[in-house]
């Protein structure tokens, strides 16, 4: 019997079993940033400890950081002494750091995979619930608390307990129009918000398979939505493809013996899963939420369901629609939107904004929507100037922001305010996630983020990806 | 380091309805904006609370806000509590509360894993049984609830539930080895060892 990856990785990194029952396991890449750490370090300094592996670390500034203007000192006089703070930590224990002013920064799950840090078969951890993101590599990445980023600067090692594989296989092709994004959302909403605890989802089928890296990352990014701590993706030709010629990645003969090692990690094709499910790419919509969690949703041509057409509990549907200030029956094509947000470690990447930017060309944001591009990166950002996308976005009225977290979370001055509704590219319809605690947020692809600011409402992007450029109003 | 056992919790209990309460709700991103967790248990629900500005849109005083709750060391909560977010901000401004343990049909596991490291349990126990002990605490918020590790039980008025907590993690609290820090820094040439193993160590 074969072994999946996750097996693989597990026990070449099992250390040993701890009195607790627990695993044990070596942490390779432990990435950091300025929110999840600040109480870690001052746990290190109140017990005298060194950061154990400072040459397996990185850290940068995403959460906090104000998109539009970034002179130091911020005028945000906590996001100052959070960076600060950061700043200090990584001098004094001695890890590299993509600061502010460093052409590196970037969302920590963007700057992983296109500095080559993040590759197959590691062990990835990050205070930050989204680094199952670096799954899409072969990676088995987890999302830990501050207790835990403490005992890995401590120790280089985590206590986990081992995970059960269930296998999600996106057979057949996608149509146009329908996104990775499309394909995590309907994932979510049929296996549930909470439906992967104690799983680790591996991602195939031949839609995956035909995927770009970054499509990858939108999938894997989104796995703890669904409850899952870990999502991951064979590494493959475009894995090893991707990776060639990164900053950190082998170079030379050493990125010929990466490349085995990596193909070796590989789920065996005689691997036993402890669940598989299968999800056909060619009956997917754009999906977009109507309600307070990213299970709750429905495609872009469909009605909002009441509690049982949306197989969950009444009582939760009923509080998620007087949040949302929606009605059952109602189509959720053609609600007006206020924001539109492109950005996030879920969909902030090159090839998103090429998708939206294809949409927006020619086009006009409704005079009634904000409408912001934060890109991931400062490498993101500068590839898409050099194509011309800024100009594109700015053009059609978009604002062209700078590389953080901004209004996924609110951390920064990109917040909603009121009741907004927002079209967004990220990862949380939480209430009060986008930085107002009555703002409505709903997830979608970035390409129904772009069509949704040219309408001013919700709508179909299928009706636009094939239209001539300024056909449209 | 880790010495402290943890055997049971006990006091008033504070029931907190609804599935998949996530963790921007328990506490949101705006007051993670501090270099330490203090005072975080001030703004436990913050956005649903009394004088918030959706609290206008709620039913009823909200658990947090209510007095007879006030004091309670047990929380019972339904399914999937602590979805989203990893930010251990969370279940540190509830144990700065007084919480001790909860009790839930179910948990995320990275809200499980980060209250395990601050030595506060989460236990589970049948939704039928969740719902009783909810319904028992509301009817009589002055009862004392006691979560008791070792026997794997809930006692509220006199009547017990099982509750389940993996049997290490459960060993665990009862032995004082649930900080498991001290443990990890134990015999650490094994560390090195494996990570000699792992050719991207080397650089391949």
């Amino acid at each position: 019997m074969g072994k999946t990856l996750l097996r693989k990785v597990w026990d070449l990194h099992t250390v040993r079993t701890l009195p607790t029952g627990q695993t044990q396991l070596f942490i390779g890449l432990h990435l950091i940033h300025e929110v999840t750490t600040p109480q870690a370090f001052d746990a290190l300094r109140a017990r005298g400890w060194r950061v154990a592996r400072p040459d397996r670390t990185f850290a940068t500034v995403d959460h906090i950081v104000p998109t539009r203007e970034r002179r130091r000192p911020f005028l945000d006089v906590m996001a100052e002494d959070m960076i600060a703070s950061l700043e200090r930590n990584c001098r004094d224990f001695g890890i590299p750091l993509a600061g502010l002013d460093d052409d590196r920064q970037g969302i920590v799950h963007v700057i992983g995979p296109e500095l080559g840090l993040t590759q197959p078969g590691m062990t990835i951890a990050c205070g930050d619930s989204h680094t199952s993101t670096h799954g899409a590599f072969g990676a088995v990445a987890f999302g830990i608390g501050t207790s835990q980023v403490r005992d890995v600067l401590a120790s280089q090692c985590l206590a986990l307990e081992p995970l059960r594989v269930r296998r999600i296989r996106v057979t057949g092709a996608l149509p146009a129009g329908v996104y990775a994004k499309d394909v995590v959302l309907t994932i979510i909403q049929r296996l549930g918000v909470g439906g992967g605890v104690g799983y680790a989802y591996e991602y195939a089928g031949e839609a995956i398979e035909r995927m770009s890296m970054d499509e990858r990352m939108t999938i894997c990014n989104m796995s703890i939505e669904g409850g899952a701590r870990v999502g991951y993706v064979n590494p493959d030709r475009t894995t090893a493809d991707y990776l060639e010629g990164r900053p950190f990645a082998p170079a030379g003969g050493a990125f010929d013996r990466a490349r085995a090692w990596w193909t070796s990690m590989a789920s065996d094709p005689d691997a036993a899963y402890d669940d598989d499910v299968e999800i056909r790419a060619e009956e997917l919509t754009p999906v977009v939420t109507w309600g307070v969690n990213p299970g709750q949703s429905v495609g872009v041509d469909a009605t909002i369901p009441s509690g049982r057409e949306a197989g969950m509990d009444a009582a939760a549907v009923a509080d998620a629609l007087a949040y949302m200030q929606l009605q059952p029956g109602q189509p959720i094509a053609g609600l007006r939107v206020d924001v539109a947000f492109i950005g996030s470690c879920t969909n902030s990447r090159l090839s998103d904004l090429r998708e939206a930017a294809r949409i927006v060309s020619g086009r006009r944001v409704a005079p009634h929507v904000k409408a912001l591009v934060v890109p991931g990166s400062v490498s993101v950002k500068r590839a898409a100037e050099r194509e011309g996308l800024d100009q594109i976005f700015r053009a059609a009225g978009f604002e062209w922001r700078s590389a953080g977290c901004s209004m996924c979370l609110g951390m920064n001055p990109d917040k909603l305010e009121g009741s907004q509704v927002c079209a967004t590219s990220s990862n949380r319809n939480f209430k009060g996630r986008q930085g107002s605690p009555t703002g409505r947020s709903l997830l979608m692809s970035p390409a129904m983020v772009a069509a949704a600011a040219v309408a001013g409402e919700v709508t179909d992007v299928r009706k636009l990806v094939n239209q001539p450029e300024g056909a449209a109003s | 380091m880790g010495a402290r056992t943890i055997v049971f919790a006990e006091g008033r209990g504070l029931p907190m309805r609804g599935d998949d309460i996530d963790t921007d709700r328990i506490m949101p991103a705006r007051f993670l904006r501090a270099v330490t967790f203090e005072g975080l248990e001030r703004h436990l629900f913050e956005d649903e609370r009394a004088g918030s500005a959706a609290a206008a849109q709620a039913h009823g005083v909200h658990p947090f806000d209510n007095p007879h709750y006030r004091g309670a060391s047990v929380l019972v909560v339904n399914r999937n509590f602590g979805c989203g977010s990893s930010r251990e901000h969370a279940p540190q401004a509830l144990y700065r509360l007084g919480i001790r343990a909860v009790v839930g049909e179910s948990f995320s596991e990275i809200f499980f894993g980060n209250a395990v490291l601050i030595g506060m349990p989460c236990v589970t126990a049948s939704p039928d049984d969740v719902h009783e002990i909810m319904e028992r605490v509301e009817e009589r918020p002055e009862t004392v609830v006691r979560v008791d590790l070792p026997s794997d039980s809930c006692e509220i008025d006199g009547v017990t539930y099982d509750i389940r907590l993996p049997g290490n993690v459960r060993d665990a609290f009862i032995t004082g080895a649930w900080d498991t820090t001290g443990l990890l820094l134990d015999g650490y040439a094994d560390v090195d060892a494996v990570a000699a193993r792992l050719p991207y160590v080397g650089g391949f």
